[in-house]
């Protein structure tokens, strides 16, 4: 065995290579296209895939293929696929239209967003993902997605996140809600149609790999219990980001990894797992019964001043009676040049660095008031209150039903939450992962985003994934088959559900002390404390023992009452909560690794003068693929088997695009 | 049990009659439960966790409820709230707010009643009729690749604002749960008039409303009698206006022999 | 989950044509109560006026109408009219009976498809008794009044007696009461249903109609008997 680095975890070989075709970018995903296989449309329909997850990447990946013609069997733990995580997003998706000829391009928003990402993309994908963009915004209005327009009728854009060019199409605040109705909608047009078996409240519990190759899965029907297998010639993971792991986020209450886990234990590497965004507008927590967060469009940065109190002493007054002079508009005196529309992360951290001062606002949650203010007084003298109202009305209404404080009057509230994961399942220009037939879309994979994710580009990924790439990449690895016939009793399938009826058989049957939540908001509290804004060395490692104990005391302590077979919410938490128990651990490895800072990554050793992120492009220009280290079996986690993993490099390479230090000063 | 002291004296203490029922071919029964120390911040569905904590500190199952974005906004919530459809507010039931009631308050939550939203354990519900209703029709045919320009064919705003407004329905299930004939032309309405006030939804549109509404027939809603309590309920507002559009789209279906 | 799309769907089998027939039969009766109420308000005119009018309505179109044939013509048709509005009401009311099985144990909501149907009901039963007396048998009610040979004479004559007598216009108030509410909200959702209402305002006006239509039948209704019951009309 090779010695521990750190004491947690191994290196092993680099990757090699990322099947991008050797010719520049530009003209690389036609290449692709043109030399990836064709299946005859006769023998489509015995091919079959499986697709876990119905947003917009599971969505657009299962109505496509189904329109192809193959066997699509599609999957999402919610009552419809209707209600995928997607249909939160509210501010809009980046295109390269270029309708407002205000000079955007494809190499535009190709090097936006790998300037957004902190240089830790890759080239390749990203710069498909700006070639396609377009064609996604085609496709949407086709089907009725109704963006908003302009006077004359034709679509409307804005400028989104800081970007000098308007190419972010919007439907009012719900641009995610309708564009994963227009997947939904072609969904269920192939499911009338007989291409697409949709299985809802079904949730995937175990990847099934024979012979080398991802052949199907082990999924429970939430309703009944019932385990079922379910084979196929290729699976994809559309299942979503993980930011669930710090308990509180503003992700959906059953957004979870264990797809991505699962997979990841039976040999998909994990790309660049501690990469998390962090965004500045979310409504503060108000107590500890708080479930999960709500995010503010971040637009209301455009118009708003972020301020503390100078002097603690006034953190508890009405903020109106605080004089000028007592309020430091923070973002304003470091960043003159940016003011309040710096980038998330940047605004997130001083954020926290403010109330860390002791200087934040609101209720005290824990030892802090966490919330700084975001004040629309000026804004509403400027352009007067029904301006304001026309422009962030819904937003207005939103935070004020949920805190009863009314935000014309008094300033509002935020405070960070987590609300991205970029990292994710590793994936190569395909999107396949490391095993064969095992394709990974949307938020669930690691590729298009770096360290760092630009506002309005999440959804543009899904898209691209699931309407145009993946069924381009899919066929040539589906062109290889049918492949052999796995039969249910394959001793991999066998062993798949077995494992799926042991973990559940003893969660129930642990029989402890504390629920489910309670581990969950435990753990959580653990990685915002260790692994959030601000990472060190000291923290991480702390952080790494604290949840080991953690998942040992779950083992043994956790009380789940009801049975396997009907409908028991605590014991789908549980299942969730004890893969979140093991994914926290390797992002701590991950974060502790990498020592530099970069993105949304924040390590406090690595910082200049002024306590800017610095990075260290000598030592950290690749992207960090964990493998499953397949460790002893510790007796005191009967549910886990966790090695150290391994870490294997990809080497980012920047050749359309040249490498600099990000500066918002 | 309750205990009577509280944390704030803004919280409450307030009593639940919680329709529980273990499966579907169980009866049911409305139990009854005290909680106690509910701050005026959290939201209803917050004040449930607390109660499915205490329950399963208890020993006692947690009560079975849907949600997932908690923002308002997937359409996965929906309780039925002493009478109200997702409470006395406009608003869905995540994003209604323990301020909405008063210390000592007896509130009863109950499932949506409906024959065609099945109930699968205590509040949770099938609703995959809904599903049903759109495979029906609730879409525009057009497949990857072969959309033409995005901007080719210019809407004029009056017409792509009503089309949005229509699209904002979240298929909760509300407007079925508070209409006295279980029907779901709201939700339905809401469809027909999103896709048909577009122009990209005019080759399928009398074929749509058609096959749509027989579904919905065929699922056991009922049918509808213009009473709006499913406007009143609907938390994004959809309004009445979308079931005259289907009405009058199945009479023009009608006289071209549909 | 299954699906199960139907295979072949036609308008004329939904629910919604269900609902449209309710709302023509329902335009064609509201037609017919504005014609009545008009022949009502005769009586204010005196009984020579009245008389002439229900002899007219019955000689109108001779010869190319037999005696009594318009009416005989307006019967069948209302006849067809009330078949079809109560097919219609009462499949739409067992549908809704079997759409809700379980009810709630709390429900606060709109309480106008209980009145739709409760008082449709009550409208059918006035109108089965209002034909006995005013058309089919003609009882002598009023004891103190004509007696039978008379109110067979003059309609004018079996009206006034009648309304002499306080419950009789009680009743008769009590039927216009339900009949106002029916026509309120039938008016409005007639218009509903033949799609009439697909803007906010649209849906104003309607409502504005159907309130406007039941109040006019009310007091156009209600002034005849009231006369009568307060001497002045005799
Ligand atoms: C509040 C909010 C606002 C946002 N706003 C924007 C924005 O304005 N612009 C932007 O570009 N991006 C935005 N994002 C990000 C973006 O919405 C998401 O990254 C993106 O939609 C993810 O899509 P997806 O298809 O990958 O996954 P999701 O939409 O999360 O779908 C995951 C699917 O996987 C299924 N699933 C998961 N696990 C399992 C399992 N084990 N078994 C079976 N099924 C499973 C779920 O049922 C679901 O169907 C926002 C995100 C949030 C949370
Ligand atoms: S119309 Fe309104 S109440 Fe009905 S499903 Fe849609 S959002 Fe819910
Ligand atoms: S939980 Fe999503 S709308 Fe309530």
């Amino acid at each position: 065995m090779t010695d521990l680095i750190h004491g947690v975890y191994t290196e092993g070989e680099k990757i090699a290579d990322t099947k991008a075709p050797k010719v520049p970018v530009a003209g690389m995903w036609e290449k692709r296209k043109m030399d990836a296989a064709l299946v005859n449309p006769a023998n489509r329909r015995k091919l079959s895939v499986i697709i876990v997850g119905t947003g917009l990447a599971g969505g657009a990946a299962a109505a496509t293929l189904g329109e192809a013609g193959y066997h699509v069997k599609s999957f999402c733990y919610q009552d419809s696929p209707r209600r995928a995580h997607s249909i939160a997003a509210q501010g809009g998706i980046n295109a390269a239209k270029n309708y407002k000829e205000d000079g955007d391009s494809v190499y535009r928003l190709f090097y936006d967003t790998v300037k957004g990402g902190d240089y830790r993309s890759r080239e390749t994908n990203v710069y498909r993902l700006a070639e396609v963009s377009a064609n996604i915004i085609d496709q949407c209005v086709a089907q009725g997605v109704p963006f908003a327009r302009e006077y004359g009728g034709l679509l409307d854009n804005r400028s989104f996140g800081g970007v000098q060019v308007s190419r972010t199409f919007y439907a009012r605040g719900q641009t995610g809600q309708q564009l994963l109705i227009g997947a939904y909608q072609a969904l269920e047009r192939q499911v009338a149609a007989g291409t697409v078996e949709m299985f809802t409240r079904h949730e995937m519990l175990e990847l099934i790999v024979e012979d080398g190759r991802a052949r199907g899965i082990i999924a429970r029907d939430l309703v009944t219990g019932e385990i079922q297998t379910h084979l196929a010639d290729a699976v994809v993971l559309a299942s979503g980001g993980y930011g669930n792991v710090f308990f509180l986020s503003t992700n959906a209450m059953g957004s979870n990894v264990t797809a991505n886990w699962r997979a990841h234990r039976k040999g998909a590497y994990f790309g660049n797992p501690c990469y998390t965004q962090i965004h500045p507008t979310c409504i503060p927590v108000s107590g500890d019964h708080q479930s999960k967060l709500t995010l503010m469009s971040e637009s209301l940065r455009n118009d708003g001043r972020i301020w503390v109190p100078k002097k603690r002493e006034d953190c508890e007054k009405d903020p109106r009676t605080i004089p000028e002079a007592d309020r430091d508009y923070y973002l304003e005196r470091i960043y003159p040049a940016f003011g309040n529309l710096v980038p998330r992360d940047i605004a997130s951290r001083q954020a926290k660095n403010m109330c860390d001062e002791g200087r934040g606002v609101g209720p005290m949650v824990g030892d802090f008031r966490r919330g700084v203010y975001l004040d629309f007084a000026d804004a509403i003298k400027r352009l007067g209150q029904k301006a304001v109202e026309e422009k962030y009305g819904n937003l207005f209404d939103m935070y004020a039903r949920i805190t009863g404080e009314n935000p014309y009057e008094t300033p509002m509230r935020i405070y960070p939450a987590v609300h991205y994961t970029m990292g994710g399942l590793w994936v190569d220009y395909d999107l396949q992962s490391t095993i064969p037939g095992l394709f990974v879309t949307g938020e669930a994979n690691f590729s298009d985003h770096g360290a760092n994710r630009l506002g309005a580009s999440a959804l543009m990924q899904g898209l691209a994934d699931g309407y145009f790439v993946l069924p381009n990449t899919i066929r040539d690895y589906l062109a290889k088959g049918p492949f052999p016939k796995v039969s249910e009793d394959a001793p991999a399938v066998v062993e798949a559900r077995t494992a799926v009826e042991e973990r559940t058989k003893r969660l129930l049957a642990i029989k402890g002390e504390r629920s489910v939540d309670s581990f969950h908001k435990e753990l959580g509290n653990i990685m915002w404390e260790y692994c959030g804004m601000e990472r060190t060395e000291a923290g991480l490692l702390k952080a790494i023992d604290l949840i080991r104990g953690l998942r040992a005391e779950f083992w043994r302590n956790v009380k789940i009452l009801g049975s396997a077979d009907t409908l028991n919410q605590s014991l789908e938490k549980a299942g969730r909560v004890a893969d979140f128990l093991e994914l926290g651990e390797l992002m701590c490895i991950d974060a502790l690794h990498r020592a530099e800072s970069c993105g949304g990554h924040f390590r406090a050793e690595s910082q200049t003068e002024d306590g800017e992120a610095l990075r260290h492009d000598d030592q950290f220009l690749y992207v960090a693929a964990w493998e499953f280290g397949d460790g002893e079996s510790d007796p005191n986690q009967p549910g886990s088997t966790m090695g150290a993993p391994v870490l294997h490099k990809e080497d980012l390479v920047y050749e359309a695009i040249e490498l600099k230090q990000r500066s918002y000063k | 049990m309750a205990t009577s002291t509280k944390s704030d004296p803004k919280n409450m203490d307030l009593t639940l009659r919680i329709w529980r029922q273990d499966g579907p071919s169980d009866r049911g029964h409305l139990q009854t439960y005290e909680v106690s120390d509910i701050s005026p911040d959290m939201s209803f569905l917050e004040m449930l966790d607390v109660l499915n904590e205490q329950l399963n500190a208890k020993g006692e199952e947690p009560i079975a409820f849907d949600s997932d974005c908690r923002e308002g906004i997937c359409g996965m919530c929906g309780l039925m709230i002493s009478g109200h459809a997702h409470g006395p507010e406009k608003t869905t039931t995540c994003q209604l707010h323990m301020r909405s009631f008063k210390d000592g308050d007896t509130i009863t939550v109950e499932p949506w009643r409906a024959d065609a939203f099945p109930i699968i354990k205590d509040l949770v519900v099938d609703r995959s009729s809904f599903d049903r209703i759109i495979q029906a029709g609730g879409f525009i045919s057009v497949n990857t690749g072969s959309a033409p320009e995005a901007n080719a064919a210019p809407v004029p705003k009056q017409k792509a604002d009503r089309a949005f407004q229509s699209a904002e329905c979240i298929g909760c299930g509300a407007c079925v749960a508070a209409c006295p004939n279980a029907s779901a032309m709201l939700f339905m309405g809401a469809k027909v008039t999103h896709l048909g006030e577009l122009p990209q939804g005019q080759p399928e549109r009398w074929a749509r409303v058609v096959s749509m509404v027989s579904q919905h027939d065929h699922e056991g809603f009922g049918g509808c009698t213009n009473t709006g309590a499913c406007s009143v309920a609907c938390p994004k507002g959809i309004p009445q206006d979308v079931i005259s559009t289907l009405n009058k789209d199945l009479r023009t279906a009608m006289r071209q022999g549909g | 989950m299954a699906t199960t799309t139907l295979s072949a769907p036609t308008a004329r089998k939904t629910t919604i044509a269900l609902k449209l027939l309710m709302a023509v039969t329902g335009a064609f009766f509201v037609l017919y109560v504005l014609l009545h109420m008009y022949g009502n308000l005769k009586v204010l005119a005196g009984q020579e006026a009245f008389d002439t009018y229900a002899h007219h309505l019955r000689t109108f179109g001779e010869p190319m109408l037999p005696y009594g044939g318009l009416l005989w013509i307006f019967r069948i048709l209302l006849l067809g009219s009330l078949i079809g509005h109560a097919y219609a009401a009462f499949t739409l009311w067992s549908r809704a009976g079997s759409a809700r099985k379980t009810k709630y144990a709390v429900l606060k909501t709109a309480a106008s498809a209980q009145w739709m149907r409760w008082g449709g009901v009550a409208i059918l039963l006035f109108v089965v008794w209002h034909l006995i007396h005013f058309t089919i048998v003609k009882p002598v009610i009023n004891v103190d009044g004509p007696d039978a040979a008379a109110i067979k004479a003059s309609p004018y004559t079996m009206v006034v007696a009648s309304f002499q007598l306080w419950w009789m216009v009680l009743i008769y108030l009590l039927a216009l009461a339900a009949l106002g509410l029916h026509l309120a909200h039938g008016v409005f959702s007639a218009q509903q249903t033949l799609g009439f209402t697909q803007t906010p305002k649209a849906r104003a006006r309607a409502k504005g109609i159907g309130n406007l239509t039941a109040a006019l039948v009310v007091v156009g209704f209600a002034i005849p008997p009231l006369s009568i019951l307060f001497g002045l009309v005799k």
